[in-house]
């Protein structure tokens, strides 16, 4: 709670499951939380998320499967016996008492002394740059008033780790965007191991040391926000993770090939079973006039079609293309006077630049 | 992120703790299990031991006949025995007069409390309450004060020049339904204005403006929408009229008989249980075919819309 | 809803609706005047004042000693029945198996099932096992039988209105689930407590069925006296019982509802 950073403790998810019937929530995830990190659970809804999030808290019993913090198994513990501290989705603030009464709680629980308890109250409230707000009622205050709040409560008794529960989806854009700054200074500040659940892939992307991506009840990837967005191993987090499309590819002697054209990777592609995709990111092909001379060589891999709309959206412009091997692709082009100069115009034949560098594969399915 | 821990990653689990975990989690779930039970448990068991059984015990003793054979000799008595029949009849025929008596009169107090802004509803729906909560011994005495050969009503007449000498208001039939019409106004308004109150305004303005008058917009619109919370009432007051007590036996003055204080004279007349029973046996069914009649209705009527 | 017709068209249905409440309300207060009557005649009006009324009332034996029985049944029915109800609606509130929803509507079964009927079954019950006919603890556990439903439906009405995830951010903050529930979710549950309390004192207060059939001499409640009273030998000293029990079962509901609607208007939709 001070300014000396708590110890932080990491965390270990193994063979997790959750079944309710035959329904399979969460199925075998095992993954490690590093000290001190915060990890983003995300993932859409009903993916798991929320219910691997709830048995590491302790409200929902796993079926089977090892939750530890540190060296302490803890799945079998009832939530009091956690030490962590939650941060609800609506906050769950207690509105029949005021703001340091809620703050207080769980230092009354701990009986601490009276002035101990005053003294980390208002420091837990200063923390969260609500000091002097101890006497107000819960429901004087502003919604991202009460997440503040609801945060201090979760963090004043010095739990073993934090957990959040989709802390911001009930404020508006803009605080919304603020509110993710802000927990990622406080975090740094407390160096406490955090866990936040979510579904939103940029407050994920801004708030988070690392991303664990879920889908239906499994663990598809985890990583830090840029391996995540560079190297998804899978379709489903290239789409989650960022924009991008798609083509197919076919294993050939020279190596993966789009139709007959092999393409060129960053990185050697193992051959798998299973089918390949080839992932382009929109902001990383660049349109080159079809008739140039800019072939690719070894380092860039070029695909000629035509264009089929243009879309302005402000600080950039959308590009479909038809490739001639009939697949649409998205182009992105930064509104920048020199891109504009060339501008080419619906129907012209145009031809698509992706650098070796930015050539993925990705696994079509999981 | 930047803090080093002092505490290294631990290793992955064995086959052995794996176990362990599963059987404390089995552990868990089954005394979160016994838990719900044990709190469940004294509100089931009072239920239970104390309405559950004993109605099942009556229907046993129902079909006990005086020498201890098992007969419907305890039925048949109510077909054969004039008084049973008059009493039958004497009952539904009470229920009936009662529940429409409420609806001609609940109605309107319904739908203004519906209608009226917030603070003048609660005023009225206060004067709803207060009976609602006020003994009903308390409500049939006032009654017999007021109703009696010399009381206010009768006084009242008599000066007014309607009638010549006091009439009997109480010891009858028009006594009881006066005092159960007065029990059961508020059964009838709390579903009742309760539906209500659900219904849109803007169905009424809509119509409104469609050029229909106040009184068609009403029957076409709101009467219809009403039904199922009205039918829900009207069967709570029919329902609680058949097995009514109080308000018979004292504002009847032992002329108005009807199936509860025939039960309760029963158990003393005869020398076994089987006749009282019985009776109760038949109530309890009459109940059952009025509730579970209103709740189709109520689903019917509110699908249909 | 507001309307759109004029109080002026309206009239006749403000008439008709005054008429009704006066006869809702206006003739039980009767009671009242009668029961200061100097003489044996309950004519409205008296024709003079006394208290003679409520001196025979707490004069007589059989009077105070079934306001005793009663006041005493009342208060144990209540505790029994707001310990059990409040404990079963809180576990089926938080359980969502098939199972739960049968025993809900079996513990609120009681409300359709007619009161002669149990207590008939009481009755037969009683004097089949012996030992419960004329004790206190019968007439407690009978009464609990009626007045459990009305705290089932009171408690879940309020247990439905509150976060749930209120209880839980408590346990996560270190209260077991006792303490939980004691610190967060009981003080914002307290009105329907206090009306399932309250209802609960006030059925068994009124209750007369099933007291005539499982009670009577020394252990009569003051419904039963009453009833016997008014069926065999009606004198004015019921006025003055029927004035007490006026007050005792329309005012403290009245409070409540008034106090629950000042805060519930103050706290916004907080209050339970």
């Amino acid at each position: 709670m001070t300014e000396r950073k708590t110890s932080a403790l990491p965390v270990q998810v193994q063979m997790l499951s959750k079944h309710f019937g035959t329904v399979r929530a969460v199925e075998d995830v095992s993954f490690d939380i590093r000290a001190g990190e915060l990890l983003t659970l995300l993932g859409p809804s009903g993916s798991g998320k929320t219910t691997l999030l709830m048995m590491i808290a302790g409200f929902s019993r796993p079926t089977r499967g090892s939750i530890r913090i540190a060296d302490q198994e803890i799945v079998h513990l009832p939530p009091h016996k956690r030490n962590i501290g939650m941060v609800f989705q609506n906050y769950a603030l207690f509105p029949h008492m005021t703001v340091g009464e809620n703050v207080a709680y769980p230092l009354r629980l701990r009986r601490f002394g009276r002035s101990e308890i005053e003294d980390r109250t208002r420091r837990a409230l200063d923390m969260v740059q609500l000091g002097g707000y101890g006497a107000r009622r819960i429901n004087e205050l502003s919604g991202g008033q009460r997440q503040r709040i609801a945060l201090a409560r979760a963090i004043v008794f010095e739990p073993r780790i934090l957990l959040m529960d989709e802390p911001l989806s009930a404020l508006d854009k803009h605080l919304r965007e603020a509110m993710q700054i802000e927990i990622r200074q406080l975090h740094d500040r407390l160096g406490m191991t955090t866990i936040s659940v979510t579904h939103d892939q940029r407050e994920a992307l801004t708030m988070s040391d690392r991303i664990a991506v879920f889908s239906s009840g499994r663990l598809a990837q985890i990583g830090a926000p840029a391996e995540l967005y560079e190297k998804p191993e899978s379709r489903f987090i290239a789409e989650f993770i960022g924009e991008s499309t798609f083509l197919p590819l076919r294993h050939t002697p020279a190596g993966p090939a789009y139709g007959e054209q092999v393409i060129h990777f960053a990185d050697e592609v193992k051959p798998a079973a299973g089918e390949m995709l080839l992932m382009l990111r929109p902001e990383r092909l660049r349109l080159v006039p079809a008739n140039g001379t800019a072939g690719g060589g070894k380092d860039a891999n070029v695909f000629t079609g035509q264009v089929q709309t243009i879309v302005f959206q402000g600080e950039s412009l959308l590009f479909e293309v038809m490739l001639d091997g009939g697949h649409k692709v998205s182009v992105r082009m930064a509104n920048r006077s020199e891109n504009l100069r060339q501008l080419p115009q619906a129907g012209d034949r145009v031809a698509l630049k992706l650098e070796r560098a930015d050539a993925r594969v990705v696994r079509a399915e999981g | 992120m930047a803090n080093v821990s002092i505490f290294p990653a631990p290793g992955p689990i064995g086959q052995a703790e794996f176990e362990a975990n599963r059987r404390a989690l089995e552990r868990d779930r089954r005394a979160e299990t016994r838990m719900r039970i044990n709190l469940t448990l004294p509100a089931l068991l009072v239920v239970f031991v104390l309405m559950v059984c004993p109605i099942l015990w009556l229907l046993s003793l129902s079909v006990v006949a005086g020498d201890g054979r098992l007969s419907l000799e305890n039925y048949a008595l109510f077909f054969s025995e004039q008084v049973y029949v008059e009493m039958f009849l004497k009952t539904f025929m009470i229920a009936f007069v009662v529940t429409v008596i409420c609806v001609f009169l609940g109605y309107p107090v319904a739908y203004l409390l519906a209608i009226l802004p917030p603070a003048w509803s609660g005023v009225l729906m206060l004067a709803v309450l207060v009976p609602f909560w006020t003994s009903g011994l308390v409500r049939t005495f006032s009654w017999l004060i007021i109703l009696q050969r010399n009381g206010i009503v009768n006084k009242s007449l008599v000066w007014l020049g309607v009638i010549d000498k006091p009439i009997s208001l109480v010891h009858n039939m028009t006594g009881t339904v006066i005092g159960m019409v007065h029990i059961m106004v508020p059964f009838l308004i709390l579903p009742l204005y309760a539906s209500m109150k659900a219904i849109d305004g803007n169905l009424m303005r809509a119509g409104a403006n469609l050029g229909s008058s106040p009184t068609h917009a009403f029957f076409r619109i709101f009467l219809p929408l009403s039904m199922p919370g009205l039918v829900a009432g009207m069967i709570m007051v029919f329902v609680m009229c058949l097995g009514f007590y109080i308000t018979p036996a004292i504002l009847g003055g032992g002329k108005i008989k009807m199936i509860a204080q025939r039960i309760e004279e029963s158990i003393s007349l005869y020398p076994t249980w089987g006749p009282a029973a019985a009776l109760a046996v038949l109530l309890l069914l009459m109940t059952a075919v009025c509730l579970f009649v209103s709740l189709k209705l109520v689903r019917w009527l509110a699908a249909g819309r | 809803m507001e309307s759109y017709v004029s109080h002026r068209d309206r009239l006749w249905l403000y008439i008709f609706v005054g008429l009704v409440i006066f006869y809702l309300v206006v003739p039980m207060l009767i009671v009242i005047p009668v029961s200061f009557s100097s003489t044996t005649a309950m004519t409205f009006p008296p024709r003079g004042w006394s208290l003679r009324w409520y001196e025979a009332f707490f004069g007589e034996q059989k009077w105070i000693g079934s306001l005793w029985v009663s006041l005493r049944v009342a208060t144990l029915t209540m505790i029994v029945t707001t310990l059990a109800g409040v404990a079963a609606s809180y576990a089926l509130h938080q359980s969502s198996f098939r199972l739960s929803e049968t025993i809900r509507a079996t513990l609120i079964s009681p409300l359709a099932v007619p009161s002669i009927l149990i207590g008939v079954g009481i009755f037969f019950v009683y004097a089949r096992i012996g030992g419960l006919l004329n004790t206190t603890a019968g007439l407690v556990l009978g009464h609990s039988v009626v007045a459990l439903p009305f705290v089932m439906l009171t408690m879940s009405a309020g247990f439905s209105s509150f976060d749930m995830s209120q209880e839980m951010v408590a346990r996560s903050l270190g209260a077991n689930r006792f303490k939980a529930f004691v610190t967060v979710t009981l003080p914002q549950v307290k009105f329907s407590v206090a009306t399932s309390m309250l209802l609960s004192f006030l059925v068994s207060f009124d209750e007369l069925i099933i007291s005539l059939m499982v009670a009577s001499g020394p252990m009569s409640t003051l419904s039963r006296v009453t009833f016997a009273t008014l069926r065999d030998d009606v004198d004015p000293t019921l006025a003055a019982v029927s004035t007490l029990m006026l007050i005792v079962t329309s005012v403290p509901p009245l409070l409540l509802h008034l106090y629950a609607s000042r805060v519930r208007a103050r706290n916004g939709r907080n209050a339970g």
